[in-house]
């Protein structure tokens, strides 16, 4: 029994005094908040300091090109920068990435490589110390190419597999950075070493001895995050006694995630409901005034907003708007039947009002038929005034996750501090439609990838013969792609192990394999012509199929027709069950989704024309998207198309991004607020998934493109994500513009 | 029993209250020089379509419409009055609030038995004067009253639609008219002013039909809202 702590005063004590469980001391003591957004208070003069300075900074980073400065002498990890502020007499919370603001560090762990063409994408150069330093250790990116076989190297050239997690840090794991300001990192050091020495009573076998290494791992970086915090001055060794100290605790655990990881997404994980309770405690002792609590989440989210990865242009195009995921997830039910709403679930949406819009942090409402009603409108008004918010489904995520996970990257559940994952980009569906119909060769290279079966005679396709072509190639693309996985997660668990984060897990963690797909519209409706309409394909010079000419019409996904809809079904319940044939890397689970980034685009150039009409070359839609302007029936069937995904098949997310021109939403803005309402909770009571909503007109953004000046802050959803219109490339622009825009008739 | 359906459109949030799926049937009566559907004044046989299947897939919107409702419009729905009274019929069925927009020009037995069925009627009254109604609609301004006397008879709610174009019905006269017009009428709910827009003339053009108001600027919405604000006064 572990002894009352006096920083808990005013908590109610339960079972997560005895053990760590952030979950139980959430529902022991949080206060839900079912009333609307009048509590709420505009900055303070502080944070408007604090904000004018931010706002200079980023002007400045602007200017420069997107980069203010990349520090190519030291490594980045916690304890190699000293302490750097801001403006140190107006910050509350205190601690950046480096030693300046904004100014990016070099993570070499995931590749060198990968950090010296950065360093001169930018005009820097990486220092000698730092090149002789790895020229002695071996990065993640090392170990992967000693052990990558032929069939994976061709798969990941001709980009059948793109955007896997080889050269930079896998991310999509959540430390549970709440553990730090309730327990203290004392109380986490004493409970990791317990845990070492319950292993070494059982056998040393592989699997112990890898795992008790990296306890050892977690503990030195749990003292050397401590030693980072005392750099500041702050000793977090005990737990944080007031709201201040909450907020502090946390972030310190967040910064020094980013400090040891440039993870693709580092998303912060559900830590608004939690903070909430400190600032409740606070407000009832008389020691916090309603503008304070907001002030805390100001400052905190311009923290979180100064939050850079140094990455390459290769890594952009797949990735647009330097993105680095610092996902909050916001609301949702409790398992208990009450909202884990709080105030602070408004104060964090408040911030989009008090620093403006920003796609950072990537906030994320849980939405739940029982939501109370007043934060469901709010979620609507700031989601048409901003388009920075994304949905995504509590009612179904919470009976398979309970209602403590939170969101890694976009779109992925997560148990918070009990569940990390695996994660694996995704592989080019369309792509293998035509590898099918080639006999095992890439259409673009004319090379020989997967297995050799004979091209595709004749000059019509039949569909039961594409299907069988294709099942058999989706089976064979599932045992390469999961062994690509094991792999990469070998070598990264290996050579550049998330030290800091997985300290902020059980030591029992559960880990799950991420696998993902795109162009689900380009396949599902090529699979449709095929069936429905006549497709007769063109050969090129080599005999390789890389044309098509369809006679007739044929049912398009995104317009509610089961006749279609059914095929995009079947399709990913066959590739998550051909995957969970093949073992993974640690026994994880497998998983899928149906998400993008923005990397549709760079997908749709590598891939050669598609029997739906889709040209070569051609960007895919995002995500789970009907392609572009083929939904004839209106928003709604299209949403309709879309929620006929099984998330049981894909439980690491089926992204959708919705764009309607705010007329089409109701003559006024009440009317408006109120129909998204009944918008989102008609698509989620079909056991939908996510969706990113937009409100706004298509030409706003072509006036955003020509004229960057005039709508400098426009922040847009994509696939999964918020991002600055302006740091996306010209491509990526044009395909956000040619995307349909749910109009009035 | 079937219809010439041009489309559905499952987000209709201006056409009656709440979120709406909304049938446009084919055929109409009337060449208003505004007409924002060309596509829908001839019935096309290649759109036929059974009422069951169309009540089908209205239904599976039934998740977002159930607190919103289904709109009948077009072309002129009353055209095919009794496709449209078989359709409501399985929608009310479903509980299902039913709106039927209309221009008011078609009224016959068939058209008062869907009259019955429906909860709400849009009813479009075009211009105030009935030379201007016949030279810009070819319909008759009487009709149009006499349909809108039926309604008040059944005790039927009512919202007027009326969409405003510049230089053809954009003063405080023709507003002043359709506010007496409506007055004594106790089950008008609303009077909707409706901006004129140009967005349709890419549909002539791929429908290769002259749109008669190609020049006319669309209706600026600060002069509509001064506009529907002086009805207000004056009802």
């Amino acid at each position: 029994m572990a002894e009352w702590r006096n920083e808990w005063d005013g908590f109610i004590a339960g079972h997560w005094c005895d053990h760590i469980d952030v979950q139980e001391f959430i529902q022991k003591n949080y206060t839900p908040y079912i009333g609307d957004e009048s509590f709420l208070a505009p900055p303070t003069e502080r944070t408007r300091r604090l904000f004018a300075a931010l706002t200079e900074k980023l002007k400045e980073e602007k200017e420069k090109g997107g980069v203010i400065g990349i520090d190519t002498q030291t490594v980045s990890s916690l304890t190699n920068y000293p302490a750097a502020y801001l403006s140190k007499e107006d910050e509350l919370i205190v601690g950046l990435q480096t030693g300046e603001p904004l100014v990016r560090g070099v993570n070499p762990f995931g590749g060198i490589r990968m950090a010296r063409s950065a360093c001169r994408a930018y005009g820097y150069e990486l220092s000698n110390r730092i090149e002789e330093e790895f020229h002695y250790r071996t990065t993640h990116n090392d170990g992967v190419f000693r052990v990558y076989t032929e069939s994976m190297r061709a798969m990941r050239h001709t980009g059948i597999l793109t955007g896997l997690p080889d050269a930079y840090g896998r991310g999509r794991i959540i430390g549970d950075y709440r553990r730090i300001a309730l327990y203290g990192i004392d109380r986490l050091i004493e409970e990791k070493k317990q845990d070492k020495i319950n292993l070494g009573k059982k056998r040393m076998t592989e699997e112990n001895i890898r795992l008790s290494e990296e306890l050892f791992k977690q503990i030195s970086f749990l003292e050397k995050l401590k030693a980072m915090a005392a750099l500041y001055g702050i000793d977090i060794s005990a737990p944080a006694t007031n709201a201040r100290e909450a907020v502090q605790w946390l972030y310190f655990g967040y910064l020094a995630a980013n400090k040891e990881q440039n993870g693709a997404a580092m998303s912060l994980g559900r830590v608004g409901t939690f903070l909430d309770i400190y600032m409740e405690r606070d407000l009832r002792r008389g020691i916090l005034t309603e503008e304070g609590a907001q002030e805390l989440i100001d400052q905190f989210v311009m923290k979180l907003r100064m939050i850079r990865h140094l990455r390459t242009p290769e890594y952009n195009e797949l990735f647009g708007g330097d993105p680095v995921w610092i996902t909050e997830a916001v609301g949702g039910m409790g398992k208990d039947g009450r909202t884990l709403v709080t105030k602070n679930a408004f104060r964090f949406l408040h911030t989009l009002y008090n620093l403006g819009t920003a796609p950072e942090p990537n906030l994320t409402v849980l939405w739940s038929e029982k939501l109370p009603e007043a934060f469901k409108k709010y979620c609507s008004r700031v989601s048409i005034q901003t388009d920075s918010i994304q949905y995504e489904n509590d009612d179904l995520m919470r009976p398979r996750f309970g209602d403590d996970y939170a969101i890694a990257c976009c779109v992925s559940a997560m148990k918070v501090g009990k569940q990390m994952q695996f994660f694996g980009a995704r592989c080019n569906l369309p792509k293998i439609l035509l590898l099918a119909l080639n006999g095992g060769k890439e259409e673009k290279y004319n090379m020989q990838v997967g297995p050799v079966m004979p091209a595709l005679e004749g000059e019509y396709l039949d569909y039961d013969e594409v299907r069988r072509r294709l099942d058999y190639y989706i089976g064979w693309l599932a045992g390469e792609y999961v062994d690509t996985m094991n792999v990469i997660h070998f070598m990264h668990d290996k050579y550049a192990y998330e030290k800091t984060q997985l300290a902020l897990h059980d030591t029992d963690v559960e880990r799950v394999m991420a696998f993902g797909v795109a162009g689900l519209s380009v396949i599902t409706d090529s699979l449709s012509a095929i069936k429905y309409a006549k497709v007769r394909a063109t050969r090129d010079e080599n005999g390789l199929i890389n044309g098509f000419e369809t006679e007739g019409s044929f049912p398009k996904f995104g317009n509610d027709d089961d006749r279609v809809d059914s095929i995009a079904v079947e399709l990913l319940e066959r590739f998550i069950t051909e995957l969970r044939k093949n073992p993974t890397y640690r026994g994880a689970k497998h998983t899928l989704s149906v998400l993008t980034i923005t990397s549709n685009v760079v997908y749709g150039k590598k891939t050669g024309a598609t029997p739906d009409g889709r040209a070569a070359g051609a960007p895919f839609a995002p995500g789970a998207n009907p392609m572009h302007n083929r939904e004839e029936r209106g928003a709604l069937a299209s949403l309709n198309s879309v929620a006929k995904l099984p998330y049981d098949a894909c439980m690491d997310g089926i992204s959708n991004t919705f764009s309607i021109v705010p007329e089409a939403l109701g003559n006024n803005e009440e009317e408006r607020v109120a129909n998204l309402v009944t918008i989102l909770d008609g698509y989620f009571g079909q056991n939908a998934h996510h969706i990113n909503v937009n409100v706004l007109d298509r030409q706003k953004l072509i006036d955003a493109m020509e004229d960057p000046d005039l709508y400098p802050n426009l922040t847009i959803r994509v696939s999964g994500y918020a991002v600055n219109f302006h740091k996306l490339s010209r491509e990526q622009q044009k395909e956000v513009i040619s995307r349909t825009f749910h109009q009035t008739v | 029993m079937q219809g010439y359906i041009h489309s559905l459109q499952s987000l209709g949030t201006v056409d009656g209250p709440g979120v709406r799926a909304v049938v446009f049937g084919e055929g109409c009566p009337l060449r208003c020089v505004y007409c924002h559907n060309p596509d829908t004044w001839e019935p096309d046989p290649a759109h036929l379509m059974e009422v069951e299947d169309l009540a089908e897939q209205i239904l599976r919107l039934t998740p977002y419409i159930k607190n919103g409702g289904v709109t009948f419009s077009g072309g002129e729905p009353c055209l095919q009055a009794e496709f449209f009274a078989a359709l409501a019929t399985e929608l009310k069925g479903r509980g299902l609030h039913l709106a039927l927009d209309t221009c008011g020009e078609v009224y016959d037995p068939a058209v008062r038995r869907l009259l019955e069925l429906v909860d709400l009627v849009l009813l479009d009254v075009k211009f105030t004067v009935g030379e201007e109604h016949h030279r810009h609609t070819g319909g008759s301004l009487s009709r149009v009253v006499s349909f809108l006397k039926t309604l008040e008879a059944m005790q039927k709610p009512i919202w007027i639609r009326h969409v405003v174009v510049p230089g053809l019905n954009d003063t405080e006269e023709d507003l002043l008219r359709l506010a007496e017009l409506t007055r004594p009428m106790r089950c008008v709910e609303k009077i909707e002013l409706l901006p004129f827009r140009s967005l349709c003339i890419e549909k002539y053009r791929t429908l290769g039909i002259p749109f008669p108001l190609e020049r006319t600027p669309q209706m600026d919405p600060a002069r509509l809202a001064q506009l529907q604000a002086y009805l207000e006064k004056n009802l």
